[in-house]
């Protein structure tokens, strides 16, 4: 226990002084859950990358165990922070903002939504004051403690995180922009970002989590979603992470879905250091529909590991899961899917796709779709593929007169178009593929055969 | 008593219960050691086969890196059982006779089971083509064609001789291709491994007949450990067969056993496989553990095939590999696994890439009924000095009945970039259609179900050795009894 509490000491320093400072207002039940969190956390610490883990298999996070993150306990001043929050215009439909600045919730930057007739967008800090009993039953309801060390962390450190409920019925569709943004500072930052979306019966919500931060500098995101998806509603769900190239960003996002609803999800990561993109969503009902999508573009020494998982827990779902990965230089992408079907859940159809197309000699890919199937009446099937690009190809748009540089961008833009255009909300779509177009490695494509 | 003894089941069963005819016992005499495993039963093992000091000594460096282990028996496979008393089994067990000098001296016993069990270990069956190396619980009993194969330099005889007739070339490749740390269940087979097939072609020999081993488990607690070493000199080929059956017990039994094959440059290499340990009743009850470690090198331009039908054991923990490490050469593995009642299957295999332009090719069928659970893992992995390289896996999953479980854990990891790789898996039910499509020619139910599964079984069955490829037929047949209807 004395050694436990000397590795994590900086944590546990932190963590006393959330729970006698700022955090100490809270309601007793987070109180006591902080306190679960962190116990939990103390005795697990960090996962290894040891032989039968299997989730971390592929991943090291002893770089992150290994600096002392430090929570900020004051947020920084605003002034020239709206710059550095992705910003793009959505016409036609009602739009909050949260912003969330060194995980402290920002008001001057954000636009929430108090309103008691239908829809909450705002700080959970803020939600936890209102004593609401939705927030005491949902948080910490769909992402466990035992999980691992990280979802521990993240919910001993809860206190600012964005909270958004929409009632049951509300007829409006919506959209909701959160933006989690870590400062350049003088000692490496952790954040804790937390967030929790309930989508109440026959509702549609959209909801864009956007992560980032300043380059050149090393910080830790430890982010953990919940998401509770009610009978008939339609949640769209995108998640960003444009951190700088020195950040660690560990992931957890947990989605929970009732009769007949519908989850959109689409996953972009660029730049980043190591990044862990966990996500499972539990099909919790018959008919329930869920797409995951998912688009990273690796350079330099980045890591990227995503983790899938799709649990039909009951019959008549339908799952549709396509990754895709471009990687150059010395990167390294995981992809870890796993679709599990369960003895009840029949008439289950899931499709589950990861493809990389490896643009450099020292890039390496490390895939793991897996399919466990305890049903019998069902349609699933997996595929993965790795390559380059099919020189064939190369040598028809070479012979239209393109050069090689920009047939090479050509094909990889379309390679990852086909993610992209997943997105429904057109502004976004389009600050994504600017994103994306300008990130593509300048490259000629020359492997050469290997004859 | 000389008749074979045959293990009555669960009368009251019989009509769901798929007969396991092979699970009978031997009523031969054995040498046994005493239960347990500890360094004096090591060197008691090593002393009876009258081993040199080097085996010896590499036997002690495994038992003693198995200690180190103990408590790290793998856990990552998707397979429950309770934990195994490594204490609670004989480690040595043979038949008494001495070693045969011919046929004629071989215990009537014995050669009376190995016909129950339609071995062609008698000279009659000269026609049958095969030449057949029995191993009944741990130590070889008969050998046949030995003089035919000697003729054109090739060896095949039991490990135990070999060490003793070419101990040069058992030194040279036992634990080239597994080393004696690999895994749990390889190490304690390095430790206490008792025989086992071994086999030589020399340069440029392509062997005439096909080889078999026929291993049996007999004594009751025994655990088997049967090690195999094949190697193809440069331009050779051989085809290598091996069955397994074991008696019908209460009780769990354990085999663990080794295979390595070298094949050096330009050889090919082709190992099938018709596995039908006893599987254990249908609550469940006893049955094999079979943990085995196969794995293939392949040089320059050599090829090495798997093929293995699995219907039997309780547990099977196996993953036939290839290490690709010449340039352009080749690997692959075909497999069914057919899992029943309350069979567990964790199998699939390992394909590494290292050598230029290497191919493999791996194509799984796995078949659930009743409550068993089939699992395909497997590896492709492509090293960043395999250039050029392919893999093509396709693994099919049918499921027979709503309490069985079929899984896909494959995994691929690429480190170079012109490497092309394509995984696809599908699972699905025997289809309504087909079944009533063929219900409306006449067929019965269960007729049509294993006429569907034989079908969708039917691409591994041709990579079979004709009769092997009967044999397979009619053992899922068996197997599949009661699953439907």
């Amino acid at each position: 226990m004395t050694s436990a509490l000397a590795k994590h000491a900086h944590y546990f320093a932190d963590f006393q002084s959330l729970v006698h400072g700022r955090g100490a207002c809270a309601p007793s039940w987070l109180q006591s859950l902080r306190e679960d969190a962190w116990v939990k956390f103390n005795a697990t610490g960090f996962p290894t990358s040891r032989r039968g883990n299997e989730r971390w298999k592929y991943t090291n996070v002893g770089p992150i165990a290994k600096v002392n993150f430090g929570v900020t306990s004051q947020p920084p001043a605003v002034d020239g922070l709206k710059a550095l929050v992705p910003d793009y215009k959505i016409d036609g439909s009602t739009v909050y903002d949260l912003v969330f600045v060194d995980g402290h919730y920002s008001p001057e930057l954000s636009s929430p939504s108090h309103d008691s007739n239908g829809v909450i967008a705002s700080s959970l800090v803020t939600a936890t004051n209102d004593s609401n009993s939705v927030l005491e039953s949902q948080v910490g309801h769909y992402a466990c403690l035992d999980e691992d060390g990280f979802v521990a962390l993240n919910t001993a450190f809860l206190n600012d995180g964005a909270y958004v409920h929409v009632v049951d019925g509300y007829p409006e569709s919506l959209v909701v922009r959160l933006t989690y943004l870590t400062t350049n500072g003088v000692t490496a930052k952790v954040t804790h970002p937390r967030t929790l979306v309930v989508a109440g019966r026959n509702t549609d919500v959209t909801v864009v989590e956007c992560y980032t931060g300043p380059q050149e500098t090393s910080y830790l995101t430890n982010a953990v979603t919940e998401i509770s998806v009610g009978e008939g509603a339609n949640v769209g769900h995108y998640r960003l992470l444009l951190e700088g190239n020195k950040a660690f960003h560990v992931g957890v996002s947990r989605v929970s879905q009732k009769k007949d609803s519908s989850f959109n999800s689409a996953s972009f990561a660029l730049g980043t250091a190591l990044a862990r993109n966990d996500m499972e969503v539990l099909l919790d009902d018959s008919g329930a529909y869920c797409e995951l999508n998912g688009l990273y573009l690796t350079a330099d020494n980045q890591h990227i590991d995503n983790l899938i998982s799709i649990d039909h827990a009951q019959p008549n779902c339908t799952s549709r899961l396509n990754y895709k990965g471009i990687l150059d230089g010395k990167s390294k992408a995981v992809f870890g899917g796993e679709v599990m079907v369960r003895r009840q859940a029949q008439k289950s159809d899931a499709e589950q796709t990861d493809k990389n197309l490896v643009l450099s000699k020292l890039a390496e890919v490390d895939s793991k779709p897996s399919l466990l199937i305890y049903a019998d009446d069902v349609k699933c099937s997996h595929g993965a593929t790795a390559g380059h690009i099919d020189e064939d190809t190369l040598f028809y748009l070479r012979s239209r007169g393109l050069d090689l540089g920009a047939a090479s961008r050509m094909l990889i833009h379309a390679f990852a178009s086909e993610i992209i255009d997943t997105v429904k909300l057109e502004p976004l779509k389009d600050y994504l593929d600017t994103l994306f177009t300008a990130a593509i490695p300048d490259k000629s494509l020359t492997f050469g055969s290997a004859k | 008593m000389t008749t074979p003894k045959v293990i009555s089941r669960n009368a009251t069963s019989s009509e769901l219960d798929s007969e396991y005819k092979w699970g009978f016992t031997m009523d031969i005499e054995s040498d046994l050691s005493p239960k347990g495993l500890s360094e004096d039963i090591v060197r008691l093992i090593s002393a009876k086969k009258k081993e040199p000091e080097w085996l010896l000594e590499w036997r002690l460096k495994a038992y003693r890196h198995w200690l180190k282990l103990k408590q790290q028996a793998p856990t990552w496979a998707n397979v429950e059982h309770p934990p195994i008393d490594y204490q609670d089994i004989y480690y040595y067990a043979a038949p008494k006779s001495d070693a045969p000098k011919s046929l004629d001296e071989v215990d009537p016993e014995i050669l009376a089971a190995f016909d129950k069990l339609g071995i062609p270990l008698q000279e009659r069956e000269r026609l049958a083509g095969v030449a057949v190396d029995a191993v009944v619980d741990s130590a070889s009993v008969a050998t046949t064609y030995k003089e035919t194969l000697e003729k054109h330099g090739i060896i095949f005889c039991p490990i135990s001789e070999a060490v003793q007739s070419h101990p040069d070339l058992v030194q040279k490749y036992l634990g080239s291709v597994v080393p004696f740390g690999d895994n749990f269940y390889a190490t304690l087979n390095s430790a206490v491994f008792s025989d086992g097939s071994f086999v030589y072609i020399p340069k440029g020999v392509r062997c005439p007949i096909e080889l078999m081993t026929y291993f049996r488990i007999n004594q009751a607690d025994s655990g088997q450990f049967e090690r195999t070493l094949i190697i193809a000199e440069e331009s050779s080929y051989v085809s290598y067969l091996e069955g397994c059956t074991a008696p019908a017990r209460k009780t769990h039994q354990l085999h663990a056993a080794v295979v390595e094959l070298v094949a050096l440059n330009d050889s090919e290499i082709k190992y099938s496989t018709l596995q039908n340990w006893f599987p254990g009743d249908k609550d469940g009850n006893g049955g094999v553990y079979n943990f085995v470690t196969k794995r293939g090198l392949a040089r320059k331009n050599a090829k090495i095939s798997w093929t293995q039908v699995e219907t039997g054991s309780a547990i099977t923990w196996k993953y036939p590999s290839v290490i690709l490490d010449g340039d352009n050469s080749v690997g692959e593995f075909y497999s069914v696994a057919l899992v029943n009642n309350h069979q567990q299957a964790d199998t699939g295999t390992k394909m590494i890439h290292k050598g230029k332009n290497t191919h493999s090719t791996i194509v799984a069928k796995g078949i659930s009924a009743g409550e068993g659970n089939a699992t395909y893992r497997g590896l492709v992995k492509i090293l960043p000095s395999a250039a050029g390289a392919k893999n093509f896996t396709q693994c099919d999953s049918l499921l027979v009945g709503d309490k069985c479980g079929a899984h896909t854990v494959p995994y691929i990891e690429v480190k170079n970039p012109t490497a092309q790789l394509e995984h696809e898996a599908s699972t699905s039910k025997v289809s309504d259609d087909q079944l009533f499509y063929c219900q409306q020619r006449g067929m019965s139910v269960e007729d049509a179900h294993f006429m569907i599964i034989n079908g969708f079984c039917r691409g591994i069955f041709q990579e079979l050795p004709f009769e092997f490829a009967m044999e397979a037929s009619q053992l899922l047949k068996v197997s599949l009894e009661g699953a439907v209807g």
